[in-house]
């Protein structure tokens, strides 16, 4: 607990210093893409604990992601004065404003994502496998379609004007958050219940694990995670609408995850890396043939050979870490 | 009095809904046909079922222009009744031979793989299939030219379309015959063979390989001819038109028994009148929710489907 602590009084320490150094040393294009692997972390790694950790295939993570980013982006456009009407006259102090707004509000976008978590989780689990997939996916689409025709929320349109509160320093620290948080998971009892569960949910129960429970508090932690994340996807870029949340968002993670190596936290960290930057390094090579489409075909296709040449994954279940590293290098000790 | 003739009003209007639906809902069946069998035979979602439904809306397209069907004119077609027909059969016969392909090259090689590995593949292959489309076709909509007289036939209280009555005849004809095919003949029974238990029918000689190749051709040349008829009736095509189609056909299948064509059909048709009547009476953007609703209740109060075959533990 303590060793957990200092990890994340570090990574957050980290995290503002990086965010410094990118503030400021890192063109502004370059730096949108680095903050866009920071949410993209926090997605996978949160994902990892349902998909990964658990072994439940959630297909709708984009949608705890859309209610993260409405609810905190609501709190800091429509809410935030007091009384719109009153501040039109009166010059007033905004209610959700600076950091000690901006908290608040994110952390109520997650709380109502963990929220949306515990009522899908209590409903479907009864279901596994591709019926899981398949309704986590119903959830996601669900989520969109209300959003659409939500007019307070901008129906199809979105919501604008939210204020850019989220830079490199804050989404980083939040990674180091999610980080610290799975790392101190993964090895503590609600953990290793979770994996007993994903390697024999049979044998899991009867070992005396509350399987039900687990398996939607798995859900709950992954939920609130991921509505961070759509927080600060909502104050990185200043406009979100229900297209950003769709059925290709959840599927983008769940890739990255299985590309990194499901069930390996290094590897959802690596996998959200990569499939942040690819295709983002790619755009200009579909630019110079003019051939729109080109990209995630190529993308898909990558997915595809993967799959079938290397299903586990970079790293399989296994972590990336020094150990690792010395094994791997040449000259190590085997 | 006046109430009566609301309610006359009223039920006139369900009755038009109903019979929008039945429209909708026959082209959900056929597609949802495709799903179930694959489903029933490898336990494999095929996402990209519906970017094969897809491809015979396209495939249909272009030899239609070719042949000097002009989008939206009312023109008198150029070419005779029968070219057409062929040009239909052939993109029915495009599309099972590239669902065919679709599983000789990438769900082979999983078929002992992990469930995820290949469920994730065929949303690889399902989003492969959309972009190489946005690259072939272009991404801009393309208007399927107006092959059928537009006019509707009134029935009383309420008016089909020509089109209308097209589409539930060909779909209920298409699915008769596949319904037979597959109860009557000895590639039918070997389906029905290998969906029970695959490593038995191996035992008893029958090739589940070319078995399995059929039943994914079967299924693509049934998502084609929905293609074509989604296309005569709502002559927008983009690379991206199967997503939700697949999605709603996926859920009709499951409506109706995932493995049971007859249940594809009745489950396309009864998700088809849900939708229409939810978007008449409500609000046509919630209408698309309906079958994400349905989905989710399905699966937690009877998982097997309405005509499923109880007892496999498959949930």
């Amino acid at each position: 607990m303590l060793k957990t602590l200092g990890i994340l009084a570090a990574g957050i320490a980290v995290a503002f210093g990086f965010g410094l150094l990118v503030d400021n040393a890192v063109p502004p294009f370059w730096a949108l893409i680095v903050n866009l692997c920071g949410v993209s972390i926090i997605l996978a790694v949160s994902l990892n604990v349902i998909n990964g950790l658990t072994g439940q295939f959630s297909l709708g993570h984009a949608g705890f992601m859309a209610i993260g980013a409405y609810v905190s982006a609501y709190f800091t456009t429509t809410l935030r004065y007091f009384d719109p009407e009153v501040a039109k006259y009166v010059s007033q102090q905004p209610l959700f404003d600076g950091v000690w707004g901006f908290a608040p509000a994110l952390l109520v976008g997650g709380l109502a994502a963990a929220l949306a978590g515990l009522l899908v989780g209590i409903p479907t689990l009864r279901l596994k496998g591709d019926y899981l997939a398949i309704a986590t996916l119903g959830f996601g689409e669900i989520v969109a379609i209300l959003l659409t025709n939500f007019k307070q929320v901008g129906g199809s349109k979105g919501l604008t004007g939210i204020p850019s509160y989220a830079d490199t320093s804050w989404i980083y620290a939040f990674v180091a958050i999610c980080i610290a948080f799975s790392l101190f998971f993964q090895r503590s009892t609600f953990g290793r219940a979770l994996i007993a569960i994903r390697e024999n949910e049979l044998a899991a129960e009867v070992m005396g694990i509350r399987t039900a429970r687990m398996k939607v508090m798995a859900f709950v932690y992954g939920a609130f995670f991921a509505g961070l994340a759509g927080g600060l996807y909502a104050h990185l870029f200043q406009t979100i609408n229900p297209g950003n949340f769709n059925f290709m968002k959840s599927v983008e993670v769940v890739v990255m995850l299985v590309l990194g190596g499901l069930g390996s936290l290094t590897g959802a960290i690596v996998g959200a890396i990569i499939l942040t930057v690819l295709p983002e390094a790619l755009r200009d090579l579909e630019r110079e043939i003019a051939l729109p489409g080109f990209r995630m075909a190529l993308y898909a296709l990558i997915l595809i050979l993967m799959m079938i040449f290397r299903p586990q994954g970079i790293f399989g279940q296994r972590e990336l870490s020094l150990k690792l590293l010395r094994r791997i290098l040449p000259g190590g000790r085997k | 009095m006046q109430i009566l003739l609301d309610n006359a009003d009223f039920a006139s209007r369900m009755l038009q809904q109903v019979a929008n639906g039945l429209t909708k809902g026959s082209v959900y069946a056929l597609v949802a046909v495709g799903y179930t069998m694959v489903y029933g035979v490898l336990a494999l979602i095929n996402f990209a079922h519906s970017d094969v439904y897809m491809l015979g809306a396209y495939f249909a397209y272009y030899p239609a222009r070719w042949l000097g069907y002009m989008p939206d004119t009312a023109e008198k077609p150029k070419a005779p009744f029968w070219l057409m027909g062929m040009a239909f059969l052939g993109a029915m016969a495009a599309c099972a031979f590239i669902g065919a392909l679709i599983e000789r090259l990438a769900y082979r090689p999983l078929r002992n793989a992990s469930r995820l590995a290949a469920l994730i593949t065929a949303i690889g292959v399902s989003i492969f299939l959309q972009n190489v489309g946005q690259m072939a076709f272009g991404a801009d909509p393309k208007s399927f030219p107006r092959y059928v007289d537009q006019s509707s036939v009134n029935l009383g209280v309420i008016s089909v379309g020509n089109t209308s009555i097209l589409i539930i005849v060909v779909a209920f004809l298409m699915m008769a015959a596949l319904h037979l095919f597959v109860q009557k003949t000895r590639t039918g029974a070997a389906m029905r063979a290998c969906a029970h238990d695959m490593k038995t029918a191996r035992l008893m000689g029958i090739n589940v390989d070319a078995t399995i190749s059929i039943t994914f051709a079967l299924g693509s040349a049934m998502a084609a001819v929905g293609g074509i008829l989604v296309a005569m009736d709502q002559p927008r095509l983009t690379p991206t038109m199967g997503l939700l189609m697949g999605l709603k056909a996926f859920v009709a299948a499951v409506l109706g028994g995932i493995g049971s064509i007859p249940g594809a059909a009745l489950g396309g048709i009864l998700l088809g009148v849900a939708e229409s009547l939810v978007g008449g009476l409500w609000d046509t953007t919630y209408a698309e929710a309906v079958s994400f609703v349905v989905l989710i209740v399905v699966l937690l109060v009877k998982p097997s489907g309405l005509l499923g075959r109880a007892g496999r533990e498959k949930v």
